[in-house]
Protein backbone atom coordinates (compact mmCIF):
# COMPACT_ATOMS: atom_id res chain seq x y z
CA UNK A 1 0.00 0.00 0.00
CA UNK A 2 3.00 2.30 0.29
CA UNK A 3 4.47 3.75 -2.81
CA UNK A 4 8.08 4.77 -2.36
CA UNK A 5 7.59 8.32 -3.55
CA UNK A 6 4.37 10.21 -3.14
CA UNK A 7 3.73 13.23 -5.29
CA UNK A 8 3.86 16.60 -3.56
CA UNK A 9 0.21 17.07 -4.46
CA UNK A 10 -0.73 13.85 -2.68
CA UNK A 11 1.25 14.86 0.41
CA UNK A 12 -0.35 18.31 0.30
CA UNK A 13 -3.80 16.68 0.33
CA UNK A 14 -2.77 14.54 3.30
CA UNK A 15 -1.81 17.74 5.07
CA UNK A 16 -5.22 19.22 4.28
CA UNK A 17 -6.87 16.06 5.61
CA UNK A 18 -4.99 16.16 8.91
CA UNK A 19 -5.26 19.94 9.10
CA UNK A 20 -9.07 19.89 8.98
CA UNK A 21 -9.72 19.06 12.66
CA UNK A 22 -6.93 21.48 13.60
CA UNK A 23 -8.54 24.28 11.63
CA UNK A 24 -11.94 23.59 13.21
CA UNK A 25 -10.47 23.61 16.70
CA UNK A 26 -8.49 26.73 15.89
CA UNK A 27 -11.54 28.52 14.62
CA UNK A 28 -13.29 28.11 17.95
CA UNK A 29 -10.29 28.84 20.15
CA UNK A 30 -9.29 31.88 18.11
CA UNK A 31 -12.85 33.16 18.31
CA UNK A 32 -12.44 33.48 22.08
CA UNK A 33 -9.00 34.98 21.49
CA UNK A 34 -10.69 37.59 19.31
CA UNK A 35 -12.79 38.59 22.29
CA UNK A 36 -9.58 39.26 24.24
CA UNK A 37 -8.22 41.23 21.26
CA UNK A 38 -11.37 43.31 21.13
CA UNK A 39 -11.05 44.08 24.84
CA UNK A 40 -7.44 45.18 24.23
CA UNK A 41 -8.64 47.69 21.63
CA UNK A 42 -7.80 45.84 18.41
CA UNK A 43 -9.98 46.16 15.32
CA UNK A 44 -10.81 43.07 13.19
CA UNK A 45 -7.93 43.69 10.75
CA UNK A 46 -5.44 43.98 13.61
CA UNK A 47 -6.83 40.81 15.17
CA UNK A 48 -6.43 39.06 11.81
CA UNK A 49 -2.83 40.26 11.40
CA UNK A 50 -1.85 39.35 14.96
CA UNK A 51 -3.17 35.82 14.46
CA UNK A 52 -1.85 35.36 10.92
CA UNK A 53 1.72 36.20 11.90
CA UNK A 54 1.77 34.69 15.40
CA UNK A 55 -0.66 31.74 15.38
CA UNK A 56 -0.07 31.21 19.09
CA UNK A 57 -2.85 31.30 21.65
CA UNK A 58 -0.91 31.92 24.86
CA UNK A 59 1.62 34.18 23.14
CA UNK A 60 -1.07 36.33 21.54
CA UNK A 61 -3.14 36.47 24.67
CA UNK A 62 -0.08 37.64 26.62
CA UNK A 63 0.62 40.23 23.94
CA UNK A 64 -2.95 41.54 24.06
CA UNK A 65 -2.65 42.11 27.81
CA UNK A 66 0.45 44.25 27.13
CA UNK A 67 -1.42 46.22 24.45
CA UNK A 68 -4.41 46.66 26.76
CA UNK A 69 -2.09 48.07 29.45
CA UNK A 70 -0.44 50.44 26.92
CA UNK A 71 2.87 49.15 28.33
CA UNK A 72 6.35 49.90 26.87
CA UNK A 73 7.25 48.21 23.57
CA UNK A 74 10.05 46.28 25.29
CA UNK A 75 7.45 44.48 27.36
CA UNK A 76 5.69 42.93 24.37
CA UNK A 77 9.06 41.70 23.07
CA UNK A 78 9.91 40.02 26.38
CA UNK A 79 6.50 38.50 27.03
CA UNK A 80 6.27 37.11 23.48
CA UNK A 81 9.76 35.65 23.86
CA UNK A 82 8.80 33.86 27.07
CA UNK A 83 5.32 32.74 26.02
CA UNK A 84 6.50 31.35 22.67
CA UNK A 85 9.94 30.02 23.61
CA UNK A 86 8.74 26.43 23.36
CA UNK A 87 8.45 26.86 19.58
CA UNK A 88 12.22 27.22 19.52
CA UNK A 89 12.54 23.68 20.89
CA UNK A 90 9.97 22.45 18.37
CA UNK A 91 11.79 24.18 15.55
CA UNK A 92 15.02 22.39 16.59
CA UNK A 93 13.16 19.07 16.51
CA UNK A 94 11.67 19.76 13.07
CA UNK A 95 15.12 20.76 11.74
CA UNK A 96 16.12 17.12 12.25
CA UNK A 97 13.11 15.87 10.27
CA UNK A 98 14.24 17.70 7.12
CA UNK A 99 16.33 15.93 4.56
CA UNK A 100 19.75 17.65 4.68
CA UNK A 101 19.95 20.03 1.74
CA UNK A 102 16.31 21.09 1.93
CA UNK A 103 16.11 24.63 0.58
CA UNK A 104 16.03 27.60 2.92
CA UNK A 105 12.63 28.65 1.55
CA UNK A 106 11.01 25.39 2.63
CA UNK A 107 12.62 25.83 6.04
CA UNK A 108 11.28 29.38 6.37
CA UNK A 109 7.74 28.55 5.25
CA UNK A 110 7.47 25.43 7.41
CA UNK A 111 8.90 27.42 10.33
CA UNK A 112 6.34 30.15 9.76
CA UNK A 113 3.59 27.98 11.21
CA UNK A 114 5.10 25.62 13.77
CA UNK A 115 2.26 25.52 16.28
CA UNK A 116 1.69 22.95 19.02
CA UNK A 117 -0.80 21.13 16.82
CA UNK A 118 1.00 21.30 13.48
CA UNK A 119 4.17 20.25 15.26
CA UNK A 120 2.19 17.33 16.68
CA UNK A 121 1.00 16.00 13.32
CA UNK A 122 4.43 16.70 11.78
CA UNK A 123 6.34 14.54 14.23
CA UNK A 124 3.67 11.82 14.07
CA UNK A 125 4.78 11.14 10.47
CA UNK A 126 7.63 8.73 10.03
CA UNK A 127 10.56 9.32 7.79
CA UNK A 128 11.84 12.64 6.57
CA UNK A 129 9.50 15.56 6.24
CA UNK A 130 7.91 16.63 2.98
CA UNK A 131 7.18 20.37 3.45
CA UNK A 132 4.04 20.08 1.31
CA UNK A 133 2.43 18.16 4.16
CA UNK A 134 2.84 21.20 6.39
CA UNK A 135 1.66 23.52 3.60
CA UNK A 136 -1.54 21.48 3.32
CA UNK A 137 -2.18 21.70 7.04
CA UNK A 138 -1.31 25.40 7.11
CA UNK A 139 -3.62 26.12 4.17
CA UNK A 140 -6.57 25.44 6.46
CA UNK A 141 -5.16 26.10 9.92
CA UNK A 142 -3.84 29.61 9.27
CA UNK A 143 -7.09 31.01 7.80
CA UNK A 144 -9.09 29.16 10.47
CA UNK A 145 -7.06 30.78 13.19
CA UNK A 146 -6.85 34.32 11.79
CA UNK A 147 -10.41 34.58 10.46
CA UNK A 148 -11.68 33.15 13.75
CA UNK A 149 -9.83 35.88 15.62
CA UNK A 150 -11.21 38.60 13.35
CA UNK A 151 -14.74 37.23 13.77
CA UNK A 152 -14.26 37.10 17.52
CA UNK A 153 -13.39 40.79 17.47
CA UNK A 154 -16.52 41.53 15.46
CA UNK A 155 -19.06 39.22 17.03
CA UNK A 156 -17.92 38.81 20.60
CA UNK A 157 -19.22 35.97 22.65
CA UNK A 158 -22.09 34.31 20.76
CA UNK A 159 -21.23 30.63 21.28
CA UNK A 160 -22.91 29.06 24.33
CA UNK A 161 -20.60 28.07 27.18
CA UNK A 162 -21.33 24.35 26.83
CA UNK A 163 -20.18 24.39 23.18
CA UNK A 164 -17.00 26.33 23.97
CA UNK A 165 -16.27 23.91 26.81
CA UNK A 166 -16.74 20.85 24.59
CA UNK A 167 -14.70 22.23 21.69
CA UNK A 168 -11.87 23.37 23.93
CA UNK A 169 -10.73 19.77 24.50
CA UNK A 170 -10.36 19.02 20.76
CA UNK A 171 -6.79 20.25 20.79
CA UNK A 172 -5.90 18.07 23.77
CA UNK A 173 -7.47 15.08 22.03
CA UNK A 174 -5.10 15.80 19.18
CA UNK A 175 -2.11 15.82 21.54
CA UNK A 176 -3.18 12.47 22.97
CA UNK A 177 -3.44 11.07 19.45
CA UNK A 178 0.21 12.07 18.93
CA UNK A 179 1.73 10.81 22.19
CA UNK A 180 -0.24 7.67 23.09
CA UNK A 181 0.50 5.30 20.14
CA UNK A 182 4.31 5.76 20.48
CA UNK A 183 3.92 5.32 24.25
CA UNK A 184 2.31 1.97 23.52
CA UNK A 185 5.28 0.70 21.54
CA UNK A 186 8.13 2.41 23.41
CA UNK A 187 8.35 1.95 27.17
CA UNK A 188 10.66 4.89 27.71
CA UNK A 189 8.23 7.21 25.94
CA UNK A 190 5.40 5.75 28.03
CA UNK A 191 7.35 6.37 31.24
CA UNK A 192 8.25 9.91 30.21
CA UNK A 193 4.63 10.70 29.29
CA UNK A 194 3.46 9.51 32.71
CA UNK A 195 6.25 11.44 34.42
CA UNK A 196 5.28 14.53 32.41
CA UNK A 197 1.64 14.25 33.48
CA UNK A 198 2.68 13.85 37.13
CA UNK A 199 5.26 16.63 37.22
CA UNK A 200 3.05 19.00 35.24
CA UNK A 201 0.29 18.43 37.76
CA UNK A 202 2.71 18.90 40.67
CA UNK A 203 4.14 22.07 39.11
CA UNK A 204 0.67 23.56 38.77
CA UNK A 205 0.40 23.34 42.56
CA UNK A 206 4.03 23.97 43.64
CA UNK A 207 4.72 27.33 45.34
CA UNK A 208 7.14 29.02 42.90
CA UNK A 209 6.39 27.19 39.65
CA UNK A 210 2.63 27.68 39.83
CA UNK A 211 3.12 31.44 39.71
CA UNK A 212 5.03 31.18 36.41
CA UNK A 213 3.02 31.35 33.21
CA UNK A 214 1.99 27.98 31.79
CA UNK A 215 4.34 28.61 28.84
CA UNK A 216 7.31 29.00 31.16
CA UNK A 217 6.36 25.90 33.13
CA UNK A 218 6.09 23.95 29.89
CA UNK A 219 9.62 24.93 28.89
CA UNK A 220 11.19 24.16 32.28
CA UNK A 221 9.48 20.78 32.58
CA UNK A 222 10.16 19.83 28.97
CA UNK A 223 13.86 20.57 29.23
CA UNK A 224 14.25 18.76 32.56
CA UNK A 225 12.23 15.64 31.67
CA UNK A 226 13.57 15.25 28.12
CA UNK A 227 17.14 15.71 29.43
CA UNK A 228 16.54 12.99 32.04
CA UNK A 229 15.28 10.72 29.28
CA UNK A 230 18.31 11.50 27.10
CA UNK A 231 20.77 10.87 29.96
CA UNK A 232 19.30 7.63 31.24
CA UNK A 233 17.77 6.21 28.05
CA UNK A 234 19.78 7.50 25.06
CA UNK A 235 18.30 6.33 21.77
CA UNK A 236 20.13 4.02 19.37
CA UNK A 237 22.39 5.81 16.93
CA UNK A 238 20.79 4.52 13.75
CA UNK A 239 17.25 3.34 14.22
CA UNK A 240 14.10 5.39 14.46
CA UNK A 241 12.95 4.14 17.88
CA UNK A 242 9.27 4.24 16.97
CA UNK A 243 9.28 2.73 13.51
CA UNK A 244 11.58 2.16 10.62
CA UNK A 245 11.79 4.82 7.92
CA UNK A 246 11.52 2.41 5.01
CA UNK A 247 8.58 0.31 6.06
CA UNK A 248 6.93 2.43 8.71
CA UNK A 249 5.13 4.57 6.18
CA UNK A 250 2.86 7.23 7.50
CA UNK A 251 -0.35 5.34 7.99
CA UNK A 252 -0.50 6.91 11.43
CA UNK A 253 -1.21 10.19 9.72
CA UNK A 254 -4.51 8.92 8.37
CA UNK B 1 -3.30 54.96 24.20
CA UNK B 2 0.24 56.30 23.77
CA UNK B 3 1.58 53.37 21.77
CA UNK B 4 0.74 52.33 18.23
CA UNK B 5 -1.02 48.95 17.99
CA UNK B 6 0.65 48.24 14.65
CA UNK B 7 4.10 48.65 16.20
CA UNK B 8 3.11 46.30 19.00
CA UNK B 9 1.95 43.76 16.41
CA UNK B 10 5.11 44.18 14.35
CA UNK B 11 7.39 43.56 17.35
CA UNK B 12 5.31 40.63 18.56
CA UNK B 13 5.27 38.99 15.12
CA UNK B 14 9.00 39.55 14.55
CA UNK B 15 9.85 37.83 17.83
CA UNK B 16 7.50 34.89 17.21
CA UNK B 17 8.74 34.34 13.67
CA UNK B 18 12.39 34.55 14.71
CA UNK B 19 11.76 31.93 17.41
CA UNK B 20 10.12 29.59 14.91
CA UNK B 21 12.31 30.09 11.88
CA UNK B 22 15.87 30.61 13.20
CA UNK B 23 16.52 27.08 14.55
CA UNK B 24 15.08 25.54 11.37
CA UNK B 25 17.30 27.62 9.10
CA UNK B 26 20.45 27.59 11.26
CA UNK B 27 20.52 23.87 12.03
CA UNK B 28 21.11 22.54 8.50
CA UNK B 29 22.49 19.06 9.05
CA UNK B 30 21.83 16.08 11.26
CA UNK B 31 22.91 16.59 14.86
CA UNK B 32 25.53 13.92 15.71
CA UNK B 33 25.65 14.07 19.50
CA UNK B 34 23.80 11.12 20.96
CA UNK B 35 22.59 13.20 23.90
CA UNK B 36 21.07 15.93 21.72
CA UNK B 37 19.55 13.45 19.31
CA UNK B 38 17.92 11.67 22.25
CA UNK B 39 16.86 14.94 23.84
CA UNK B 40 15.19 16.17 20.66
CA UNK B 41 13.56 12.78 20.17
CA UNK B 42 11.91 12.92 23.59
CA UNK B 43 10.97 16.63 23.54
CA UNK B 44 7.75 16.30 21.49
CA UNK B 45 6.19 13.61 23.66
CA UNK B 46 7.20 15.31 26.88
CA UNK B 47 6.10 18.78 25.88
CA UNK B 48 2.71 17.66 24.52
CA UNK B 49 2.12 15.57 27.67
CA UNK B 50 3.03 18.51 29.90
CA UNK B 51 0.64 20.76 27.97
CA UNK B 52 -2.20 18.22 28.11
CA UNK B 53 -2.41 17.50 31.81
CA UNK B 54 -3.68 19.07 34.02
CA UNK B 55 -4.73 21.71 31.42
CA UNK B 56 -7.43 19.47 29.87
CA UNK B 57 -9.19 19.30 33.26
CA UNK B 58 -9.14 23.09 33.54
CA UNK B 59 -10.38 23.88 30.03
CA UNK B 60 -13.87 22.53 30.64
CA UNK B 61 -16.72 23.83 32.78
CA UNK B 62 -16.06 21.14 35.35
CA UNK B 63 -12.85 19.14 35.97
CA UNK B 64 -14.79 15.86 35.85
CA UNK B 65 -15.76 16.25 32.16
CA UNK B 66 -12.18 17.18 31.23
CA UNK B 67 -10.87 14.12 33.08
CA UNK B 68 -13.37 11.89 31.28
CA UNK B 69 -12.21 13.34 27.95
CA UNK B 70 -8.62 12.53 28.95
CA UNK B 71 -9.47 8.92 29.76
CA UNK B 72 -11.51 8.36 26.58
CA UNK B 73 -8.90 10.14 24.47
CA UNK B 74 -6.09 7.95 25.82
CA UNK B 75 -8.14 4.77 25.33
CA UNK B 76 -9.10 5.60 21.73
CA UNK B 77 -5.58 6.70 20.78
CA UNK B 78 -4.20 3.53 22.41
CA UNK B 79 -6.37 1.38 20.12
CA UNK B 80 -5.35 3.33 17.06
CA UNK B 81 -8.36 5.59 16.38
CA UNK B 82 -7.79 8.35 13.82
CA UNK B 83 -6.91 11.93 14.71
CA UNK B 84 -10.40 13.14 13.88
CA UNK B 85 -12.08 10.40 15.93
CA UNK B 86 -9.98 11.02 19.01
CA UNK B 87 -10.51 14.78 18.88
CA UNK B 88 -14.24 14.49 18.17
CA UNK B 89 -14.77 11.86 20.87
CA UNK B 90 -13.13 14.11 23.47
CA UNK B 91 -15.50 16.95 22.55
CA UNK B 92 -18.51 14.66 22.61
CA UNK B 93 -17.58 13.19 26.00
CA UNK B 94 -17.34 16.68 27.48
CA UNK B 95 -20.59 17.86 25.93
CA UNK B 96 -22.60 14.80 27.02
CA UNK B 97 -21.10 14.51 30.50
CA UNK B 98 -21.75 18.19 31.17
CA UNK B 99 -25.40 17.71 30.20
CA UNK B 100 -25.69 15.35 33.16
CA UNK B 101 -23.25 16.99 35.54
CA UNK B 102 -24.30 20.62 35.26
Amino acid sequence: MHTLLKSNRQVFLEGIHDGTPIALGYFVVSFTLGIAARNAGLDPLQGFLASFFNNASAGEYAGFTVIAADAPYLEIILITLVANARYMLMSCVVSQKFRPGTSIWHRIFVGFDITDEIFGITIARHGSLNPYYNYGAMALALPGWSLGTALGVVAGNILPGSVVSALSVALYGMFLWVIIPPARTNRVVAGLVLLSFALSFAASLAPVLSSCSSGTRTIILTVVIAALGAIFFPIDEQADPIADDEEGGDDHAA
Amino acid sequence: MQHDIYIYLLLMSAVTLAIRILPLTLIRGQIRSRFWRSFLFYVPYVTLAVMTFPAITQATQTPVSGTLALVFGIALAWYGASLFKVAAACCLVVFLSELFLL
